[in-house]
């Protein structure tokens, strides 16, 4: 499935990585961080909403390696960060879509406003399709569900496919095997 | 049609950017829209989604009952109505009331409907479409050109003309570039706006949910930056069930665009924080606007299955030469002609009814399966109904349904035209009392019609007896294609009976809307064809078969004549096309063709009603090969070549235009000859290579098998 998955997002434009541990997925986002010059000046903030996988890892000591790197969000910051990091529910696996109960505010802005986003998943979250994903969720609870195919896009002028139209201009997925391991 | 309307036409037709930025999106349509649907079992899809829909539409106000009860108790506030004037007082004092200035909207068809911006920006509130093609359309100060994609008529370079002068800055007509100038600008806008206003592709009644689909991603940020969300959304949106939501996004994006999924699918129920914390003001407006009228019409119901995919647009041959302006509202295309007709009113759909051709391509592939040509047909009945048929057709019509007159008159033409007949091709010459375009020749009515020339005919004795409904075409203007069916069917040991007292079938009334004279047309040729004691009735033109076969049933049912029901039940079953009847004579080993003899390159142009009312397209093309011709596929060999009956005489431009992509596509193929069922397809073809000179031959099927026969 993790193959489908891969074959369908990347079709779509996202990017697909893979590791088995947290932490070899926690150095691959600092090393995202840092190729993209992440620093305590505005467009070059990145902004962690909470999330699960940030359960037992010490904020205090990568925000130190990296003074643009927030884990509050808000309004103002999220308009001028240049990278939105959150952790999503659910993935289906024929369509290379992310699913997440966006209702929280600091989850839809780092999926929204930044150019690129940074999308943690579960591997075990793999779901094959749209179905199954509609059954596990109930819009009783999940106020806002996101469903992010790729990048933002639009063919609007010219039927010439243009990536990153409002929301990010990259979508960059990170699949984590065992989401438990210390960090 | 008038002249201002076909003006409108004749402008779209002549605008090459609009013509070419259709026609190569509706090219490159069908196969994404293919390849997105790889796997899928479509029929079963559409079919569930009918069903959701169709139930919907005859339950709307409980589902609008169940989804208010739902919505508010998430603590959504719910406003239904089904006066468009309220909807915009309602948007207007809602702004005043909480101080609002600055609006920002996400693509909803429903606002546009009732002209919501207009209002607002009349009494000083700023609205911003903030979905690209919208923005650019709202620039421009024009209206959209179709519904999924509303600037697909302008070209970049117009594009950056129209974002220079709003920028006050040169900007240059790379689109990354003007896509990057959206996104600077729109952005500061998303952060200051007050109110966002959406639409919405379903309203779920079980959870008091909406759904939104889109691509750019700006119905997200209209929904989450301001702190007043509301979701303007007509009543044909609700759904009953969560889980009814998953066929819906199947087809959706797969019909729309060819994507398996858009880039965003957000499900709003209730109002959720906002960025300081508070809690979103959502109002959602439930707009019925005559669609609860609409639901009760037994006939128009199936409309309100619709789900915005436009699909019938991106495969209509009218549409990606004319494009959604001349539709003159928002709906536009085939599905848009239905809407107007009651969202605005039926006096605005009466010249853009006339633009469908009714091939079907778009009942084909509707996720929804509207019979849209069917409605469309509908509203031509409406409109005979409350308007009359125009003097010249009712002459016409009191004509076809006199058999002897009628007939007599097509005989005194073939007398009138001899002196300008020149090699079976006549020009300016009246076809069916009627002046025909010039942008093709036209054939001679023959001097001796096939009525006559068949009792000439000799035919070996057989046991079985098929009757030959030959269709005025074949009768009046190509009886040698008569002559070739008999020679074929003779071979296969059948003989051919010709009742005299056939008629018209009746297609010219029934695309016209007058469903009586058609129906009239019905019961003559019942009885007609009753007196011949026969197993079989052949055809070998698919509108007279699809006539025989399934309308005139449906137009002795709609017309309440019970009593001739079980006559034309009994004549339908009995009714084959010509292909369809000699491949089984052949299957049944009671025929053979010439096989593995070398007959040369041909290519075959499949006629609309063959194709897809009657589902035959593999038949011919076995019974060509077998007889030893070599099939070279043209490009589209499905797509109408423009002739529609009368329809080629109400719009001789259109059809010129359609016809003269059919000629280029034969002609790319290489091959000497072009084949088909249909003999109107026939004169349209001919008639198209005739005016140019070319040599490229067009001849029924029949006249093929007929010609490798011994």
């Amino acid at each position: 499935m993790f193959n489908t998955f891969k074959a369908k997002a990347e079709a779509v434009s996202s990017e697909v990585h893979r590791f088995s541990t947290k932490d070899e997925a926690l150095g691959f986002i600092l090393g995202l961080l840092s190729r993209e010059g992440i620093r305590d000046s505005p467009q070059y903030y990145a902004l962690w909403a909470d999330c699960p996988f940030l359960k037992g890892i010490d904020k205090k000591r990568i925000a130190g390696k990296f003074p643009g790197l927030r884990f509050e969000v808000t309004r103002e910051s999220a308009a001028v960060a240049k990278i939105g990091i959150s952790q999503m529910d659910w993935a289906l696996a024929d369509t290379g879509t992310l699913v997440q109960d966006a209702t929280a505010i600091d989850k839809r802005l780092v999926s929204t406003l930044p150019e690129i986003h940074v999308a943690l998943i579960e591997t075990s979250k793999l779901l094959p399709d749209m179905e199954s994903v509609l059954i596990r969720m109930s819009p009783k609870e999940a106020s806002y569900i996101s469903m992010i195919t790729g990048p933002s896009r639009t063919a609007d002028i010219e039927r010439v496919l243009t990536i990153g139209v409002h929301g990010p201009v990259r979508v960059v997925i990170v699949c984590v095997d065992a989401m438990g391991g210390t960090a | 049609m008038s002249k201002l309307f076909k003006q409108d036409v004749n402008n779209a037709l002549e605008n090459a950017n609009l013509a070419g930025a259709l026609t190569r999106f509706s090219e490159a349509y069908v196969l994404s829209r293919a390849k997105a649907y790889e796997g899928i079992d479509f029929e079963a899809l559409r079919t569930r989604i009918a069903d959701i829909k169709g139930y919907a539409a005859g339950h709307f106000g409980d589902l609008a009952d169940e989804f208010t009860k739902n919505a508010e108790a998430k603590g959504a506030k719910v406003f239904r109505t089904n006066s468009p004037e309220k909807v915009r007082d309602y948007i207007l004092n809602l702004a005043k009331e909480l101080g609002v200035t600055r609006v920002v909207k996400s693509k909803s068809m429903a606002s546009e409907e009732i002209h919501l911006n207009a209002h607002l920006e009349k009494n000083g509130i700023s609205v911003r479409e903030t979905d690209l093609g919208e923005w650019i359309i709202q620039l421009a100060g024009q209206k959209p050109s179709h519904m999924v994609m509303p600037a697909i008529h302008l070209s970049k370079e117009e594009v950056a003309d129209i974002f220079s002068k709003e920028t006050h800055e040169q900007q240059s007509s790379e689109i990354p570039r003007l896509v990057k100038v959206a996104r600077n600008d729109m952005r500061t806008k998303f952060l200051e706006a007050d109110m966002g206003i959406s639409g919405a592709n379903m309203a779920v009644a079980e959870t008091g949910t909406i759904v939104l689909v889109t691509n750019e991603g700006n119905g997200r940020m209209v929904t989450t930056l301001p702190k007043i969300h509301v979701a303007l959304i007509g009543i044909e949106k609700l759904i009953p069930k969560f889980a009814d939501v998953a066929p819906i996004l199947k087809a959706l994006p797969r019909s729309a665009t060819g994507q398996l999924l858009t880039s965003y699918v957000t499900m709003i129920t209730g109002p959720v924080p906002n960025t300081d914390g508070s809690m979103k003001d959502l109002h959602i407006i439930l707009m019925d606007n005559r669609r609860t009228e609409m639901a009760e019409d037994p006939k128009f119901k199936q409309a309100l299955q619709c789900i915005r995919c436009a699909s019938c647009l991106n495969v209509c041959p009218v549409f990606r030469l004319v494009g959604g302006h001349v539709f003159g509202h928002v709906y536009t295309g085939g599905i848009g002609t239905i809407l107007t007709a009651w969202f605005s009113e039926m006096k605005k759909s009466e010249e853009i009814q006339g633009l469908c051709i009714q091939c079907g391509r778009c009942r084909e592939v509707c996720p929804a399966k509207i019979d849209i040509p069917g409605l469309i047909v509908e509203i031509r009945r409406n409109l005979v109904k409350e308007e009359g048929q125009s003097l010249a057709q009712k002459a016409i019509y009191s004509v076809v349904n006199n058999r002897r007159l009628f007939h007599g008159m097509l005989r005194a033409a073939s007398v009138a035209q001899r002196p300008f007949a020149k090699e079976g091709f006549i020009r300016h010459l009246p076809l069916f009392l009627s002046d025909m375009a010039e942008f093709r020749s036209l054939p001679a009515v023959a001097a001796v019609p096939f009525r006559d020339r068949v009792k000439d005919i000799k035919q070996p004795a057989a046991k079985e007896k098929a009757a030959f409904f030959t269709g005025c075409l074949i009768d009046f203007a190509y009886p040698e294609i008569g002559e070739a069916v008999i020679k074929v069917l003779n071979k296969a040991g059948i003989l051919v009976v010709f009742p005299d007292d056939q008629t018209c079938c009746g297609a010219p009334a029934h695309y016209s809307g007058a469903f009586d004279v058609a129906a009239q047309n019905a019961v003559d040729n019942i009885k007609a064809l009753a007196g011949a004691d026969v197993k079989y009735v052949v055809s070998a033109c698919p509108t007279c078969t699809a006539f025989l076969k399934y309308e005139f049933i449906s137009n002795l049912e709609n017309q309440g004549m019970h009593q001739h029901l079980a006559a034309a039940r009994l004549l339908s079953e009995k009714t084959m096309d010509f292909s369809s009847f000699i491949k089984r004579l052949v299957d049944e080993g009671r025929l053979t063709l010439r096989e593995g003899a070398e007959a040369g390159k041909i290519t075959y142009h499949d006629s609309c009603h063959l194709k897809r009312t009657l589902k035959v397209s593999a038949e011919p093309r076995e019974l060509l090969r077998q007889s030893g011709h070599e099939i070279s596929e043209m490009f589209e060999s499905d797509m109408c070549c423009g002739m529609g009956g009368s329809y080629s005489l109400k719009n001789p431009e259109i059809s010129s235009h359609i016809l003269k992509r059919k000629l280029e596509n034969i002609k790319k193929t290489g091959a000497a000859c072009v084949a088909t069922d249909c003999p109107a397809c026939v004169l349209q073809i001919r008639g198209g290579f005739d005016k140019e000179g070319s040599g490229i031959s067009v001849k029924h099927t029949a006249e093929l098998l007929a010609g490798t026969l011994e």
